[in-house]
C-alpha cells in the first residue's frame, strides 16, 4: 500500500453521469480532489451540485442508472474503481466509513438499533468476536459518540429515538469502520442548529482523537470554517475552486465562491442579502464551457466556449476560472 | 406497548367484526324472498303442515327473537335443521368443512412460499431478464382466472403428463385415517400413517395451486418494487458502505421491511382464495363444503346458508387476525399506531 505524497485519498477527473428518461444529466465533469492522512477537509455547494454523488463514487454505492464516464479514486495507492468486490467489502468493513446526511432514513426502520449495530461490529472485527464482546464493543461506541443510556438505545427501534440521538446512533456505526477516512455528508443538515453544533463537535472530537482523515461535505459554509483545514468548493457538478480554509474565506478568487460567501446573511447586517441570481444550469444540456457563465457577473466570452483550467492564485490557492488565466497559457 | 397487550387487542377487534358478520348474515338470510317452510315441504304441502314446520323454526317470531334462538342454538351445538339433508347443520360442517379447510391452508402456503422468493428476487435482480421472466410470468398469474388455471392443471400435469391426480381426496386404494381433525393430512400425520399424509399431499397440490397462483402472482409484484425501492434507500446504502454481506442485507435487511405491503395484501387475497375455493371444489371433485353450500342455497336452506357463509367469514376474520399480528411483528411502528 503505497501511499503517493501522503494522500490518503485522491479523485483524478472524476466524471458521472446519471441515465435517467430525459436523457443523460451530465453531473460531474473534471472532479479532482485530494485528503491527505489526517486531514480534515470541506467540499462546499449548493444543493444538487454532486457532493453526493462524488462521496457515493468513493464508496461505491452509486445507484443501478450512474454511468461512470471517466476518472479514478485512488485510496492508499489503490484504484478503488478497478480493484475487486472482495478488496471493496474490506475498505467498507476496516477503513472507510460514510455518514449519510439525514439520519432517519440512514437506519432501517424495522430493527432495534441493537441488531443493527452488532452485524456491523461484528463483520467489521478481524477475528470472530463472542456475543458478550459483541454488545462490549457496541456499547462503547455508542459511549464515544455521547449517547446517554446506551443499553437503552440498543433496545429501541430508531423512530423511538429522536433527530440527534439518531445521528449519533449512525456516528457509533461508522466508528466501528472507520479507522483511516470517514465521509460526513452533510452530517448535522437536518437537524436543530444546536443539535447540529453538539454532532460537528462531537465529529471533530472523535475525529482528532482517532487521527481519521475526514471529508465533510456540507452546503453551508459556516458549519465547516472552524473545522476543516481545505475546503473545496463545488458549483454543478465540478470543483470551481480550493484552498486553505483561511484563504478561501479571506480572499475568495472564483465569483461563485465571493457570491456565495457575501449571500450568507449577517446577524448585524442592515438587509438580507439578495443572494446568487438565476439557477443552477440543466444537467441534460450544461453550458460548454464554465458551468457557472450562465450567473457569472465577470463572463467573458471565453466562458461560453472553453471549460477553465486549474490556475494556481497563490501558494496552495487554487481557482478554475478564465479570470485568473495567466498570460501566454 | 406490549406484545401480549397487541395481540389481545386484534383479538378484540376480530371479535367485534364476528358479532357484526354474524348479524349482518343472519338478517340477509331472513329477508330473502320466499318461505323456507314451503321450500322444505314442496308445493303440493298442506298449509296446516306448512304453518307448523314454521312454528317449529321460530319464523313466526320478530327477527331478533330469531336470531336469539339462532346465536344461542350456535354456542350450544345447535345450528338448527338443514332443510336439505335433514340432519343438524353442525354434523354437516364436520363432515364437509375439514377438506376446504385442508385446500385454503395449503393455498395460503404455497402462496408465500412461491411469492416471497419470486419477490425478492425480480426486486433484487430488477431490469434483467430475470426480472423480466418473473414480470411476465406474474402478468399471466394475475390475468388469468382461477378456475381455467385449474382446467389447465388438469389437462397438462393430470390428463398429459399423469403426474398428478385429477380429481379426489385420496387415491381410491388408499382408506382415510381415523378421523381426528378431519384434515387429511394432519390426521395421517397424527396417526403416523405417511403413506396417506403423501398421497393426500399429492392430491392436494394442483387444486390447491390454481387457487394459489392469482394471490401469489400479485403479492410477488408488491413484493418486487417493495425490494427495489428499500433496496435503494439510504439505509440499504448505510448497510452496503458498513460492509455488510451481500446475503445478510438481502435476507434480513431488506426482506424484512419489505414484507409489509405484500402481507397486507395477503391478507386480502385470502378472500379470494376462500371464495374461489368453491370452483375449485367443483372442478377437482373435492369433498368440500362448497358443493353442500351451493345446494343450500339452490333450496333456500337458511341454516345452511348461514353456517357457510359465517363460516367463510370466520375464516376471513381470522386470518385478518393473524396477519395483523404478523404485520406487528414486521413493523414495530404499527404497535405503536393502536397503543394509547
Amino acid at each position: 500500500m503505497v501511499m503517493e505524497n501522503g494522500k490518503i485519498l485522491e479523485v483524478k477527473d472524476l466524471a458521472v453521469s446519471y441515465k435517467v428518461y430525459e436523457g443523460i444529466l451530465k453531473v460531474l465533469r473534471n472532479v479532482s480532489f485530494y485528503v491527505l492522512k489526517g486531514e480534515k477537509i470541506g467540499i462546499i455547494g449548493e444543493s444538487g451540485c454532486g457532493k453526493t454523488t462524488s462521496m457515493k463514487s468513493i464508496m461505491r454505492i452509486l445507484p443501478t442508472n450512474a454511468l461512470l464516464e471517466g476518472g479514478e479514486i485512488y485510496y492508499k495507492g489503490k484504484n478503488i474503481l478497478k480493484i475487486s468486490k472482495k478488496e471493496m467489502t474490506y475498505l467498507r468493513r476496516h477503513s472507510i466509513s460514510m455518514i449519510f446526511q439525514d439520519p432517519s432514513t440512514a437506519l432501517n426502520p424495522v430493527f432495534k438499533i441493537g441488531p443493527q449495530i452488532y452485524d456491523i461490529v461484528k463483520y467489521s472485527s478481524d477475528r470472530r468476536l463472542t456475543k458478550s464482546e459483541i454488545h462490549e464493543l457496541a456499547i462503547s461506541y455508542l459511549k464515544q459518540a455521547a449517547l446517554p443510556e446506551p443499553e437503552r438505545i440498543l433496545d429501541s427501534y430508531p423512530f423511538q429515538l429522536s433527530g440527534g440521538m439518531k445521528q449519533r446512533v449512525n456516528i457509533a456505526m461508522s466508528l466501528a469502520s472507520a479507522n483511516d477516512l470517514l465521509i460526513a455528508d452533510e452530517p448535522g443538515t437536518s437537524l436543530d442548529v444546536t443539535i447540529e453544533d453538539q454532532i460537528m463537535r462531537l465529529l471533530k472530537s472523535i475525529v482528532e482523537e482517532k487521527h481519521l482523515s475526514i471529508i465533510l461535505i456540507s452546503h453551508a459554509l459556516g458549519t465547516v470554517r472552524g473545522f476543516v483545514d481545505r475546503i473545496y468548493v463545488m458549483y454543478a457538478g465540478t470543483i470551481v475552486e480550493y484552498g486553505p480554509t483561511k484563504s478561501i474565506f479571506s480572499n475568495p478568487l472564483h465569483p461563485y465562491t465571493r457570491l456565495l460567501i457575501e449571500s450568507v446573511p449577517k446577524l448585524m447586517g442592515k438587509k438580507i442579502p439578495e443572494g446568487i441570481p438565476g439557477v443552477v444550469p440543466s444537467y441534460l444540456n450544461p453550458p460548454l464551457g464554465c458551468r457557472f457563465s450562465t450567473r457569472c457577473p465577470f463572463k467573458m466570452d471565453i466562458c461560453e466556449r472553453e471549460m477553465p483550467q486549474v490556475y494556481e492564485a497563490e501558494d496552495g490557492h487554487f481557482v478554475a476560472c478564465h479570470l485568473f488565466r495567466k498570460e501566454g497559457s | 406497548m406490549s406484545t401480549f397487550k397487541f395481540v389481545g387487542k386484534s383479538l378484540a377487534y376480530s371479535i367485534i367484526s364476528l358479532i357484526g358478520l354474524s348479524v349482518l348474515v343472519f338478517v340477509l338470510a331472513r329477508v330473502l324472498p320466499g318461505n323456507p317452510a314451503r321450500a322444505a315441504l314442496g308445493p303440493n304441502a298442506p298449509p296446516e303442515a306448512v304453518q307448523a314446520l314454521m312454528q317449529q323454526l321460530h319464523l313466526n317470531e320478530p327477527l331478533y327473537i330469531q336470531y336469539w334462538y339462532w346465536i344461542s342454538g350456535i354456542f350450544t351445538g345447535n345450528w338448527g335443521l338443514s332443510l336439505y339433508t335433514h340432519r343438524n347443520v353442525l354434523l354437516d360442517v364436520e363432515q364437509f368443512f375439514p377438506a376446504t379447510l385442508e385446500l385454503i391452508i395449503m393455498a395460503g402456503i404455497i402462496d408465500l412460499l412461491l411469492a416471497i422468493p419470486l419477490g425478492l428476487l425480480a426486486g433484487k435482480m430488477e431490469n434483467t431478464y430475470v426480472d423480466n421472466i418473473i414480470r411476465v410470468l406474474t402478468y399471466i398469474g394475475i390475468a388469468i382466472p382461477s378456475f381455467v388455471v385449474a382446467i389447465f392443471l388438469q389437462l397438462i400435469f393430470g390428463y398429459g403428463l399423469h403426474l398428478f391426480p385429477i380429481i379426489g381426496e385420496l387415491s381410491p386404494g388408499v382408506t382415510p385415517p381415523p378421523r381426528i381433525t378431519g384434515l387429511y393430512v394432519i390426521d395421517g400425520l397424527l396417526t403416523g400413517e405417511f403413506n396417506v399424509v403423501v398421497d393426500a399431499i399429492w392430491h392436494l397440490i394442483l387444486p390447491s395451486f390454481s387457487l394459489a397462483l392469482g394471490p401469489l402472482a400479485q403479492e410477488a409484484r408488491i413484493l418486487r418494487s417493495a425490494v427495489v425501492e428499500n433496496k435503494n434507500s439510504d439505509f440499504t446504502l448505510s448497510e452496503i458502505s458498513h460492509g455488510l454481506p451481500d446475503s445478510i442485507i438481502t435476507t434480513k435487511y431488506l426482506l424484512k421491511p419489505s414484507l409489509i405491503p405484500m402481507i397486507t395484501i395477503y391478507a386480502l387475497d385470502i378472500s379470494s382464495i376462500i371464495a374461489n375455493a368453491f370452483l375449485i371444489e367443483f372442478i377437482f371433485n373435492w369433498p368440500g363444503i362448497s358443493r353442500y353450500g351451493l345446494n343450500a342455497m339452490l333450496s333456500k336452506d337458511l341454516n345452511g346458508i348461514i353456517a357457510v357463509v359465517m363460516i367463510a367469514g370466520v375464516l376471513f376474520v381470522i386470518a385478518n387476525t393473524l396477519v395483523d399480528v404478523i404485520i406487528g411483528y414486521l413493523d414495530p411502528r404499527s404497535r405503536e399506531e393502536v397503543s394509547d
